[in-house]
């Protein structure tokens, strides 16, 4: 599979101390590793195991992934801005496969 | 209610294949106790009291392998009242975990949406731990259509 591509959409601006919502979307198999080949051998298990999302570098959201979550995993949170700065995404692979994404919010 | 000769057909072939399914499941699938021995751990033994927390899902889901659920906990998100954590369960998955959201005090909210798998009609759990210890659940039911594990 081609490498992930993440799509995020965060508001360009918010007010001061808003609490906006945050949307994001990857694609992946998420293999949950009880599917069978047409040999009957155990397909792999192949997910995105953790999800964070980080502010100027702070923590604002974090999810542990199970197999249970569905291919194409999407995520909808809130945070508060205070002040300008950026919203950084990871998501790690089992296979080790970081992926990041970064958006900017303005604050009036 | 009142069966004509096909309803009552369509029954019995349901239930033959439940006593087949049933029967394979008791290794395969989850069960009750489990995820009520991982609530126990999640809260370190405390049980979990109804109330603050919502979970949202729909009633009937024609596919199992993309169902919309969200969960929002009432709470100030600041000092003592402040939720860490959220942790969904699937009672009748193979592997009942289903996801452990982490909040912090720049959430804002303590709310969060995600599209989970269902192998089959079964109860969806979220349990919320607080900062000060205390834990809330909330339980919906979700009737499955076609189950999302494959194989």
């Amino acid at each position: 599979m081609a490498q992930a591509k993440p799509r995020v959409k965060v508001p360009k601006s918010a007010a001061a101390g808003e609490v906006v919502t945050i949307k994001t979307l990857i694609s992946h198999e998420m293999e949950s590793g009880q599917r069978k080949d047409k040999d009957g051998k155990v397909i792999p298990r192949k997910i995105i195991n953790k999800f964070t999302c980080e502010f100027n570098g702070a923590k604002v959201f974090e999810c542990d992934l199970d197999p249970a979550i569905s291919a194409n995993p999407y995520f909808e949170f809130t945070a508060k801005v205070n002040e300008s700065g950026s919203f950084k995404f990871t998501w790690l692979d089992d296979d080790g496969t970081v992926i990041t994404d970064e958006q900017a919010i303005e604050v009036k | 209610m009142e069966l004509n000769r096909r309803q009552a057909l369509g029954l019995s072939v349901a239930a033959a294949a439940f006593a087949i399914t049933g029967f394979k499941s008791g290794q395969a699938f989850a069960t009750a106790e489990d995820s009520e021995k991982r609530i126990m751990e999640f809260t370190g033994g405390k049980a979990p009291q109804p109330g603050k927390i919502t979970l949202t899902a729909p009633e009937i889901a024609e596919n199992g392998n993309t169902v919309p659920v969200s969960v929002s906990v009432e709470s100030a998100m600041a000092g003592d009242d402040l939720v860490q954590s959220v942790m969904l369960l699937a009672d009748g998955n193979p592997n009942p975990a289903v996801a452990t959201f982490h909040f912090s005090e720049a959430s804002g909210q303590a709310s969060a949406t995600t599209r989970i798998r269902l192998a089959k009609t079964q109860n969806v759990i979220a349990v919320a731990l607080m900062k000060d210890g205390s834990a809330f659940m909330d339980t919906k039911q979700v009737k499955v259509t076609i189950g999302g594990c494959g194989g």
